[in-house]
Protein backbone atom coordinates (compact mmCIF):
# COMPACT_ATOMS: atom_id res chain seq x y z
CA UNK A 1 0.00 0.00 0.00
CA UNK A 2 1.43 3.20 -1.20
CA UNK A 3 -0.72 5.98 -0.25
CA UNK A 4 -0.26 9.36 -2.35
CA UNK A 5 1.62 12.41 -0.19
CA UNK A 6 -0.54 15.31 0.29
CA UNK A 7 0.23 18.40 -0.20
CA UNK A 8 -1.70 19.98 2.71
CA UNK A 9 1.71 20.67 4.48
CA UNK A 10 2.10 23.86 2.62
CA UNK A 11 -1.40 25.50 2.99
CA UNK A 12 -1.29 23.79 7.16
CA UNK A 13 1.87 25.98 7.82
CA UNK A 14 0.30 28.97 6.29
CA UNK A 15 -2.63 28.15 8.59
CA UNK A 16 -0.63 27.82 11.42
CA UNK A 17 1.74 30.77 10.90
CA UNK A 18 -1.41 32.90 10.67
CA UNK A 19 -2.92 31.51 13.58
CA UNK A 20 -0.15 32.04 15.84
CA UNK A 21 0.07 35.40 14.32
CA UNK A 22 -3.47 36.28 15.22
CA UNK A 23 -3.49 34.77 18.35
CA UNK A 24 -0.52 37.07 19.28
CA UNK A 25 -1.31 40.78 17.71
CA UNK A 26 -5.36 39.73 16.70
CA UNK A 27 -7.08 41.41 19.11
CA UNK A 28 -4.38 44.34 19.92
CA UNK A 29 -4.53 45.77 16.16
CA UNK A 30 -8.75 45.07 15.90
CA UNK A 31 -8.62 47.24 19.53
CA UNK A 32 -5.90 50.21 17.99
CA UNK A 33 -7.61 50.35 14.50
CA UNK A 34 -10.86 49.67 14.89
CA UNK A 35 -12.31 50.44 18.22
CA UNK A 36 -9.75 52.92 20.48
CA UNK A 37 -8.03 54.72 17.87
CA UNK A 38 -11.22 56.06 15.65
CA UNK A 39 -13.08 56.98 19.30
CA UNK A 40 -9.58 58.59 20.34
CA UNK A 41 -9.92 56.74 23.80
CA UNK A 42 -6.68 56.03 25.28
CA UNK A 43 -4.72 56.51 21.83
CA UNK A 44 -4.70 59.88 19.95
CA UNK A 45 -6.98 59.85 16.52
CA UNK A 46 -3.41 61.07 15.10
CA UNK A 47 -1.47 57.88 16.09
CA UNK A 48 -2.70 56.23 12.53
CA UNK A 49 -2.76 59.20 10.84
CA UNK A 50 -1.82 59.03 6.94
CA UNK A 51 2.03 60.70 7.67
CA UNK A 52 2.37 58.14 10.58
CA UNK A 53 0.81 55.26 8.93
CA UNK A 54 3.12 56.22 5.21
CA UNK A 55 6.38 56.52 7.26
CA UNK A 56 5.37 52.42 8.85
CA UNK A 57 4.93 51.45 5.51
CA UNK A 58 7.84 52.90 3.67
CA UNK A 59 10.24 51.04 6.38
CA UNK A 60 11.22 47.68 5.19
CA UNK A 61 10.07 46.32 8.81
CA UNK A 62 6.72 48.09 8.24
CA UNK A 63 6.61 46.54 5.06
CA UNK A 64 7.20 42.79 6.27
CA UNK A 65 5.11 43.14 9.28
CA UNK A 66 1.76 44.82 7.13
CA UNK A 67 2.32 42.20 4.74
CA UNK A 68 2.12 39.46 7.21
CA UNK A 69 -0.30 40.48 9.16
CA UNK A 70 -3.02 41.09 6.13
CA UNK A 71 -1.29 38.07 3.61
CA UNK A 72 -1.56 35.32 6.72
CA UNK A 73 -4.41 36.02 8.74
CA UNK A 74 -6.13 35.47 5.33
CA UNK A 75 -4.12 32.12 4.40
CA UNK A 76 -5.60 31.10 8.07
CA UNK A 77 -8.87 32.36 7.31
CA UNK A 78 -9.46 30.24 4.14
CA UNK A 79 -7.73 27.10 5.10
CA UNK A 80 -10.44 27.26 8.25
CA UNK A 81 -13.07 27.91 6.19
CA UNK A 82 -12.39 25.42 3.46
CA UNK A 83 -12.21 22.76 5.76
CA UNK A 84 -15.62 24.15 7.30
CA UNK A 85 -17.51 23.40 4.52
CA UNK A 86 -16.88 19.91 4.54
CA UNK A 87 -17.40 19.69 8.36
CA UNK A 88 -20.59 20.83 7.42
CA UNK A 89 -21.17 18.33 5.36
CA UNK A 90 -21.18 20.70 1.91
CA UNK A 91 -19.12 18.46 -0.67
CA UNK A 92 -16.43 21.50 -1.53
CA UNK A 93 -14.02 20.42 -4.41
CA UNK A 94 -11.36 21.66 -6.90
CA UNK A 95 -13.60 24.50 -7.32
CA UNK A 96 -13.88 25.89 -4.03
CA UNK A 97 -10.54 24.83 -3.32
CA UNK A 98 -9.53 27.03 -5.84
CA UNK A 99 -11.40 30.01 -4.51
CA UNK A 100 -10.65 29.75 -1.51
CA UNK A 101 -6.48 29.29 -1.36
CA UNK A 102 -7.10 31.70 -4.69
CA UNK A 103 -8.64 34.46 -2.38
CA UNK A 104 -5.53 34.37 -0.37
CA UNK A 105 -2.96 34.59 -3.31
CA UNK A 106 -4.92 37.84 -4.26
CA UNK A 107 -5.23 39.30 -1.33
CA UNK A 108 -1.42 38.85 -0.44
CA UNK A 109 -0.98 39.96 -4.16
CA UNK A 110 -2.61 43.21 -3.42
CA UNK A 111 -1.06 44.06 -0.15
CA UNK A 112 2.37 43.44 -1.77
CA UNK A 113 1.75 45.57 -4.96
CA UNK A 114 0.11 47.99 -2.18
CA UNK A 115 3.34 48.23 -0.23
CA UNK A 116 5.43 48.08 -3.23
CA UNK A 117 3.31 51.21 -4.90
CA UNK A 118 4.15 53.35 -1.20
CA UNK A 119 7.72 53.09 -1.92
CA UNK A 120 10.57 53.83 0.16
CA UNK B 1 -26.22 -18.31 10.13
CA UNK B 2 -27.39 -14.74 10.08
CA UNK B 3 -27.80 -12.57 6.77
CA UNK B 4 -25.44 -9.59 7.49
CA UNK B 5 -26.70 -5.99 6.55
CA UNK B 6 -24.81 -3.23 8.13
CA UNK B 7 -26.68 -0.10 9.46
CA UNK B 8 -25.13 3.36 8.04
CA UNK B 9 -26.32 5.77 10.30
CA UNK B 10 -26.23 9.54 9.09
CA UNK B 11 -24.02 11.83 10.07
CA UNK B 12 -26.19 15.19 9.47
CA UNK B 13 -26.65 18.03 12.22
CA UNK B 14 -23.87 15.92 14.64
CA UNK B 15 -22.06 18.97 15.72
CA UNK B 16 -25.66 20.14 16.92
CA UNK B 17 -25.37 17.22 19.53
CA UNK B 18 -22.54 17.43 21.72
CA UNK B 19 -21.88 20.82 23.14
CA UNK B 20 -18.42 19.45 22.64
CA UNK B 21 -18.70 20.06 18.88
CA UNK B 22 -20.56 23.25 19.30
CA UNK B 23 -17.81 24.63 20.87
CA UNK B 24 -15.51 23.69 17.85
CA UNK B 25 -17.43 25.27 15.54
CA UNK B 26 -17.46 28.72 17.32
CA UNK B 27 -13.64 27.88 17.49
CA UNK B 28 -13.67 27.17 13.50
CA UNK B 29 -16.41 30.28 13.10
CA UNK B 30 -13.76 33.14 14.22
CA UNK B 31 -12.09 32.44 10.67
CA UNK B 32 -14.28 34.67 8.54
CA UNK B 33 -14.37 37.40 11.35
CA UNK B 34 -10.19 37.14 11.06
CA UNK B 35 -10.73 37.41 7.13
CA UNK B 36 -13.05 40.44 6.90
CA UNK B 37 -10.56 42.17 9.52
CA UNK B 38 -7.57 40.89 7.10
CA UNK B 39 -9.46 42.53 3.96
CA UNK B 40 -10.09 45.83 6.07
CA UNK B 41 -6.37 46.16 6.75
CA UNK B 42 -5.99 45.40 2.87
CA UNK B 43 -8.11 48.07 1.95
CA UNK B 44 -6.50 50.84 4.07
CA UNK B 45 -3.26 49.52 3.09
CA UNK B 46 -4.60 50.11 -0.95
CA UNK B 47 -5.96 53.57 -0.23
CA UNK B 48 -2.71 54.45 1.74
CA UNK B 49 -1.56 54.12 -1.79
CA UNK B 50 -3.55 55.82 -3.22
CA UNK B 51 -2.86 58.90 -1.12
CA UNK B 52 -3.92 61.41 1.87
CA UNK B 53 -7.66 61.72 1.07
CA UNK B 54 -8.38 58.06 0.03
CA UNK B 55 -6.93 57.21 3.31
CA UNK B 56 -8.41 59.68 5.46
CA UNK B 57 -11.29 58.51 3.71
CA UNK B 58 -10.66 55.35 4.88
CA UNK B 59 -9.75 56.00 8.39
CA UNK B 60 -13.19 58.66 8.64
CA UNK B 61 -14.75 55.70 7.47
CA UNK B 62 -13.65 53.67 10.56
CA UNK B 63 -14.79 56.50 12.61
CA UNK B 64 -18.69 56.16 12.18
CA UNK B 65 -20.97 54.10 14.28
CA UNK B 66 -21.44 51.23 12.16
CA UNK B 67 -17.61 50.41 11.60
CA UNK B 68 -17.01 51.03 15.77
CA UNK B 69 -19.99 48.23 16.40
CA UNK B 70 -18.39 45.86 13.58
CA UNK B 71 -14.85 46.17 15.17
CA UNK B 72 -16.78 44.78 18.76
CA UNK B 73 -17.82 41.79 17.05
CA UNK B 74 -14.52 41.20 15.41
CA UNK B 75 -13.18 41.62 18.74
CA UNK B 76 -14.62 39.26 20.42
CA UNK B 77 -14.23 36.57 17.86
CA UNK B 78 -10.45 37.33 17.41
CA UNK B 79 -10.19 37.11 21.18
CA UNK B 80 -12.27 33.53 20.99
CA UNK B 81 -9.39 32.91 18.09
CA UNK B 82 -6.62 33.87 20.25
CA UNK B 83 -8.13 31.45 23.58
CA UNK B 84 -8.89 28.93 21.72
CA UNK B 85 -5.11 28.78 19.93
CA UNK B 86 -4.00 28.63 22.85
CA UNK B 87 -6.00 25.81 24.54
CA UNK B 88 -5.13 23.84 21.48
CA UNK B 89 -1.70 24.32 21.15
CA UNK B 90 -0.71 22.13 23.66
CA UNK B 91 -1.75 18.79 21.64
CA UNK B 92 -0.05 20.18 18.90
CA UNK B 93 3.27 20.01 20.29
CA UNK B 94 5.40 17.25 21.80
CA UNK B 95 5.00 17.95 26.00
CA UNK B 96 7.55 20.63 27.38
CA UNK B 97 9.52 19.78 29.93
CA UNK B 98 10.62 22.23 32.76
CA UNK B 99 12.93 21.84 35.66
CA UNK B 100 12.61 17.74 34.85
CA UNK B 101 8.79 17.99 34.96
CA UNK B 102 6.37 17.92 31.99
CA UNK B 103 4.56 21.18 31.32
CA UNK B 104 0.66 20.40 32.33
CA UNK B 105 -1.54 21.42 29.02
CA UNK B 106 -3.24 24.44 30.74
CA UNK B 107 0.87 25.61 31.43
CA UNK B 108 0.78 26.13 27.66
CA UNK B 109 -2.07 27.76 27.43
CA UNK B 110 -1.21 30.36 30.01
CA UNK B 111 1.95 30.86 28.44
CA UNK B 112 0.48 31.70 25.14
CA UNK B 113 -2.35 33.98 26.76
CA UNK B 114 0.67 35.53 28.37
CA UNK B 115 2.46 35.90 24.97
CA UNK B 116 -0.84 37.42 23.72
CA UNK B 117 -0.60 40.11 26.90
CA UNK B 118 2.62 40.97 26.20
CA UNK B 119 2.87 41.89 22.86
CA UNK B 120 -0.36 43.35 23.41
CA UNK B 121 1.14 45.51 25.72
CA UNK B 122 4.59 46.32 23.51
CA UNK B 123 1.88 47.01 20.51
CA UNK B 124 0.02 49.54 22.40
CA UNK B 125 2.85 51.40 23.67
CA UNK B 126 4.57 51.48 20.10
CA UNK B 127 1.13 53.13 18.73
CA UNK B 128 0.89 55.35 21.13
CA UNK B 129 4.81 56.78 21.86
CA UNK B 130 6.66 56.13 19.62
CA UNK C 1 -33.23 -1.41 53.99
CA UNK C 2 -31.92 -0.17 51.29
CA UNK C 3 -34.83 0.18 48.34
CA UNK C 4 -34.14 -0.79 44.63
CA UNK C 5 -34.25 1.96 42.74
CA UNK C 6 -35.42 0.99 38.70
CA UNK C 7 -34.09 3.26 36.01
CA UNK C 8 -35.15 3.31 32.27
CA UNK C 9 -32.84 2.43 29.75
CA UNK C 10 -33.48 2.81 26.11
CA UNK C 11 -31.42 0.25 24.20
CA UNK C 12 -30.97 0.81 20.39
CA UNK C 13 -31.91 -2.43 18.81
CA UNK C 14 -30.87 -3.96 15.16
CA UNK C 15 -31.48 -7.04 13.39
CA UNK C 16 -29.90 -7.69 10.25
CA UNK C 17 -32.72 -9.74 9.17
CA UNK C 18 -36.35 -8.52 10.21
CA UNK C 19 -35.55 -4.91 10.47
CA UNK C 20 -34.85 -1.87 8.09
CA UNK C 21 -33.63 0.56 10.70
CA UNK C 22 -32.66 0.67 14.01
CA UNK C 23 -35.40 1.29 16.64
CA UNK C 24 -35.00 2.12 20.69
CA UNK C 25 -36.70 -0.17 22.84
CA UNK C 26 -37.48 0.97 26.90
CA UNK C 27 -36.66 -1.42 29.65
CA UNK C 28 -36.82 -0.86 33.43
CA UNK C 29 -33.84 -1.85 35.25
CA UNK C 30 -33.74 -2.21 39.03
CA UNK C 31 -30.29 -0.92 39.79
CA UNK C 32 -27.73 -0.95 42.91
CA UNK C 33 -25.40 2.50 43.44
CA UNK C 34 -22.43 0.59 42.19
CA UNK C 35 -24.58 -0.41 39.06
CA UNK C 36 -22.49 0.31 35.79
CA UNK C 37 -24.43 0.26 32.54
CA UNK C 38 -22.79 -2.52 31.29
CA UNK C 39 -23.84 -4.19 34.31
CA UNK C 40 -27.53 -2.98 33.59
CA UNK C 41 -27.33 -4.34 29.95
CA UNK C 42 -26.30 -7.45 31.36
CA UNK C 43 -29.48 -7.15 33.91
CA UNK C 44 -31.85 -6.93 30.99
CA UNK C 45 -30.41 -9.76 28.61
CA UNK C 46 -30.13 -12.12 31.69
CA UNK C 47 -33.89 -11.53 32.95
CA UNK C 48 -36.17 -9.41 30.34
CA UNK C 49 -34.58 -9.58 27.00
CA UNK C 50 -32.06 -12.73 25.95
CA UNK C 51 -32.36 -11.14 22.65
CA UNK C 52 -30.14 -8.11 23.47
CA UNK C 53 -26.60 -8.26 21.40
CA UNK C 54 -23.42 -6.75 22.90
CA UNK C 55 -19.71 -7.40 23.17
CA UNK C 56 -18.15 -6.96 26.45
CA UNK C 57 -15.38 -8.91 28.36
CA UNK C 58 -13.27 -7.74 31.53
CA UNK C 59 -15.82 -5.75 33.08
CA UNK C 60 -12.48 -3.87 34.13
CA UNK C 61 -11.93 -1.41 31.71
CA UNK C 62 -8.71 -2.49 30.17
CA UNK C 63 -10.13 -4.64 27.57
CA UNK C 64 -11.96 -2.29 25.21
CA UNK C 65 -14.69 -4.42 24.47
CA UNK C 66 -17.75 -2.52 25.94
CA UNK C 67 -17.32 0.74 23.91
CA UNK C 68 -21.32 2.33 23.28
CA UNK C 69 -22.53 5.32 23.38
CA UNK C 70 -24.40 6.58 26.12
CA UNK C 71 -26.35 9.21 26.42
CA UNK C 72 -24.56 10.40 22.74
CA UNK C 73 -21.57 10.57 24.61
CA UNK C 74 -18.50 7.71 23.84
CA UNK C 75 -18.44 5.71 26.53
CA UNK C 76 -16.47 2.10 28.07
CA UNK C 77 -20.24 1.23 29.42
CA UNK C 78 -18.35 -1.19 32.27
CA UNK C 79 -17.05 2.41 33.20
CA UNK C 80 -20.27 4.34 33.36
CA UNK C 81 -22.75 4.11 36.43
CA UNK C 82 -26.80 3.87 36.02
CA UNK C 83 -26.74 6.33 39.34
CA UNK C 84 -24.96 9.28 37.75
CA UNK C 85 -27.87 9.22 35.00
CA UNK C 86 -31.00 8.84 37.70
CA UNK C 87 -33.54 9.57 37.86
CA UNK C 88 -33.11 10.56 34.00
CA UNK C 89 -33.07 7.89 31.14
CA UNK C 90 -29.81 6.08 30.54
CA UNK C 91 -30.03 5.75 26.06
CA UNK C 92 -27.38 3.27 24.84
CA UNK C 93 -26.69 3.30 21.30
CA UNK C 94 -23.81 1.68 19.45
CA UNK C 95 -20.47 3.63 18.98
CA UNK C 96 -21.05 6.48 16.34
CA UNK C 97 -19.13 6.27 13.21
CA UNK C 98 -19.29 2.43 12.57
CA UNK C 99 -21.92 -0.15 10.65
CA UNK C 100 -24.66 -1.30 12.88
CA UNK C 101 -23.98 -5.35 12.82
CA UNK C 102 -26.56 -6.36 15.17
CA UNK C 103 -27.89 -4.13 18.81
CA UNK C 104 -24.65 -2.50 20.02
CA UNK C 105 -22.56 -4.55 18.30
CA UNK C 106 -20.71 -2.62 15.40
CA UNK C 107 -18.40 -3.73 12.54
CA UNK C 108 -14.56 -3.07 13.46
CA UNK C 109 -13.12 -4.22 10.94
CA UNK C 110 -12.35 -1.18 9.55
CA UNK C 111 -9.86 -0.24 12.40
CA UNK C 112 -8.29 -3.79 12.60
CA UNK C 113 -7.21 -2.94 9.23
CA UNK C 114 -5.97 0.21 10.03
CA UNK C 115 -4.46 -1.31 12.67
CA UNK C 116 -2.47 -3.79 10.93
CA UNK C 117 -1.40 -0.91 8.39
CA UNK C 118 0.85 0.99 10.67
CA UNK C 119 3.23 -1.72 11.31
CA UNK C 120 2.03 -2.08 14.89
CA UNK C 121 5.32 -3.80 16.21
CA UNK C 122 8.92 -2.88 16.76
CA UNK C 123 10.57 -2.93 13.76
CA UNK C 124 14.54 -2.62 15.03
CA UNK C 125 17.57 -0.89 13.24
CA UNK C 126 19.33 -4.48 13.53
CA UNK C 127 17.83 -7.76 13.95
CA UNK C 128 19.90 -8.82 17.02
CA UNK C 129 19.91 -12.13 18.18
CA UNK C 130 18.64 -13.07 21.61
CA UNK C 131 22.29 -14.37 23.03
CA UNK C 132 23.34 -10.47 22.51
CA UNK C 133 21.13 -9.11 25.52
CA UNK C 134 18.05 -7.19 25.76
CA UNK C 135 17.60 -3.39 24.41
CA UNK C 136 18.32 -0.72 27.13
CA UNK C 137 16.03 2.31 27.93
CA UNK C 138 16.16 5.13 29.83
CA UNK C 139 13.31 6.45 32.16
CA UNK C 140 13.30 9.41 29.55
CA UNK C 141 12.82 6.91 26.29
CA UNK C 142 10.20 5.07 28.26
CA UNK C 143 8.35 8.54 28.77
CA UNK C 144 8.77 9.74 25.23
CA UNK C 145 6.09 7.07 24.19
CA UNK C 146 4.36 5.24 27.58
CA UNK C 147 1.52 7.76 27.39
CA UNK C 148 0.62 6.25 23.85
CA UNK C 149 1.01 2.62 24.47
CA UNK C 150 -1.78 2.66 26.93
CA UNK C 151 -4.81 2.31 24.36
CA UNK C 152 -6.70 -0.39 24.84
CA UNK C 153 -8.13 -0.58 21.08
CA UNK C 154 -11.53 0.47 22.81
CA UNK C 155 -12.63 2.74 19.29
CA UNK C 156 -14.34 5.12 21.63
CA UNK C 157 -11.75 7.87 19.92
CA UNK C 158 -12.81 7.14 16.21
CA UNK C 159 -16.61 7.62 18.04
CA UNK C 160 -15.81 10.85 19.39
CA UNK C 161 -13.79 11.72 15.66
CA UNK C 162 -16.06 13.91 13.64
CA UNK C 163 -13.89 13.69 10.35
CA UNK C 164 -13.80 10.05 10.93
CA UNK C 165 -17.50 10.16 10.85
CA UNK C 166 -17.28 12.28 7.79
CA UNK C 167 -14.77 10.37 6.18
CA UNK C 168 -14.11 6.55 7.25
CA UNK C 169 -10.69 6.52 4.79
CA UNK C 170 -9.10 8.91 7.58
CA UNK C 171 -6.52 6.36 9.49
CA UNK C 172 -8.12 7.56 12.64
CA UNK C 173 -6.85 9.02 16.48
CA UNK C 174 -6.06 5.60 17.17
CA UNK C 175 -3.86 4.24 14.61
CA UNK C 176 -2.28 7.40 14.76
CA UNK C 177 -1.49 6.66 18.46
CA UNK C 178 -0.03 3.35 17.77
CA UNK C 179 1.38 4.59 15.11
CA UNK C 180 3.25 6.91 17.15
CA UNK C 181 3.63 5.13 19.70
CA UNK C 182 6.10 2.54 17.80
CA UNK C 183 7.90 5.68 16.43
CA UNK C 184 8.58 7.26 19.11
CA UNK C 185 10.22 3.95 21.15
CA UNK C 186 14.01 4.46 20.62
CA UNK C 187 13.68 0.38 20.35
CA UNK C 188 11.95 0.89 16.88
CA UNK C 189 13.60 2.16 13.51
CA UNK C 190 10.23 1.89 11.19
CA UNK C 191 9.56 5.62 11.06
CA UNK C 192 10.56 6.19 7.72
CA UNK C 193 8.18 2.77 6.76
CA UNK C 194 5.71 4.63 8.13
CA UNK C 195 5.47 8.08 6.94
CA UNK C 196 3.62 7.45 4.10
CA UNK C 197 0.75 6.54 6.03
CA UNK C 198 1.20 10.02 7.84
CA UNK C 199 2.15 11.64 4.80
CA UNK C 200 -1.24 11.46 2.86
CA UNK C 201 -4.32 13.48 2.51
CA UNK C 202 -6.25 10.42 5.01
CA UNK C 203 -3.26 10.37 7.39
CA UNK C 204 -2.76 13.20 10.03
CA UNK C 205 -4.08 15.65 7.18
CA UNK C 206 -8.01 14.81 7.79
CA UNK C 207 -7.38 15.71 11.21
CA UNK C 208 -8.57 19.04 12.34
CA UNK C 209 -7.66 19.41 15.25
CA UNK C 210 -11.46 18.64 17.14
CA UNK C 211 -9.80 17.29 19.99
CA UNK C 212 -12.95 15.00 21.41
CA UNK C 213 -10.72 11.65 20.59
CA UNK C 214 -8.70 13.23 23.64
CA UNK C 215 -11.74 13.78 25.68
CA UNK C 216 -13.35 10.88 26.09
CA UNK C 217 -10.06 8.81 26.24
CA UNK C 218 -10.67 6.21 29.31
CA UNK C 219 -6.63 5.88 29.26
CA UNK C 220 -5.12 9.47 28.84
CA UNK C 221 -3.63 8.27 26.06
CA UNK C 222 -4.27 11.51 24.30
CA UNK C 223 -4.70 10.49 20.34
CA UNK C 224 -4.81 14.19 19.10
CA UNK C 225 -1.43 14.97 20.55
CA UNK C 226 -0.02 11.48 18.60
CA UNK C 227 -1.99 12.88 15.23
CA UNK C 228 -1.14 16.72 15.48
CA UNK C 229 2.67 16.15 16.84
CA UNK C 230 3.10 14.06 13.18
CA UNK C 231 1.35 16.99 11.36
CA UNK C 232 4.71 18.62 12.71
CA UNK C 233 6.43 15.79 11.35
CA UNK C 234 4.75 15.08 8.18
CA UNK C 235 5.24 18.68 6.88
CA UNK C 236 9.13 18.73 7.62
CA UNK C 237 9.36 15.55 6.01
CA UNK C 238 7.49 16.90 2.98
CA UNK C 239 9.89 20.07 2.70
CA UNK C 240 12.81 18.48 3.05
CA UNK C 241 11.92 15.99 0.36
CA UNK C 242 12.06 19.24 -1.75
CA UNK C 243 15.73 19.37 -0.59
CA UNK C 244 17.09 16.22 -1.10
CA UNK C 245 16.18 13.49 -3.55
CA UNK C 246 14.14 11.24 -1.50
CA UNK C 247 11.23 9.19 -2.73
CA UNK C 248 9.20 7.80 0.12
CA UNK C 249 5.79 7.55 -1.50
CA UNK C 250 5.48 10.60 -3.50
Amino acid sequence: MNPKRSNAPIFWSLFGAGGTLAALVGPILVLITGIITPVGLWMPQAALSYERILTVAQHWAGKLFLLAVVSLFLWHAVHRIFHMLHDFGIHAGTGAKLLCYGSALLGTVIAAAALLAIGF
Amino acid sequence: MTVRKPYRRSMAGWWRKNPFFVRYMLRELTAPFVAIYAVILLVGLVRLAQGEAAYDAWFAALTHPASIAIHWLLLVAVVYHSVTMWQVMPKAMPPLKVAGRTLPELGVTALGLLATLTVSVMVYALVRWL
Amino acid sequence: MVETRTIEMEVLRYHPERDAEPHLQSYQVPFAHDMSVLQGLQYIKDHLDGSLTFRWSCRMAICGSCGHMVNGVPQLSCHTFLRDYFPGKVRVEPLNHFSILRDLAIDQNDFLKKLESIKPYIIPAENKPVESGEFLQTPAQLDRFYQFSQCINCLLCYSACPQYGLNSDFIGPGAMALLHRYNADSRDAGRAERMPIVNAEEGVWSCTLVGYCSEVCPKGVNPANAVNQNKMNSALDYFLSFVTSRGGGR
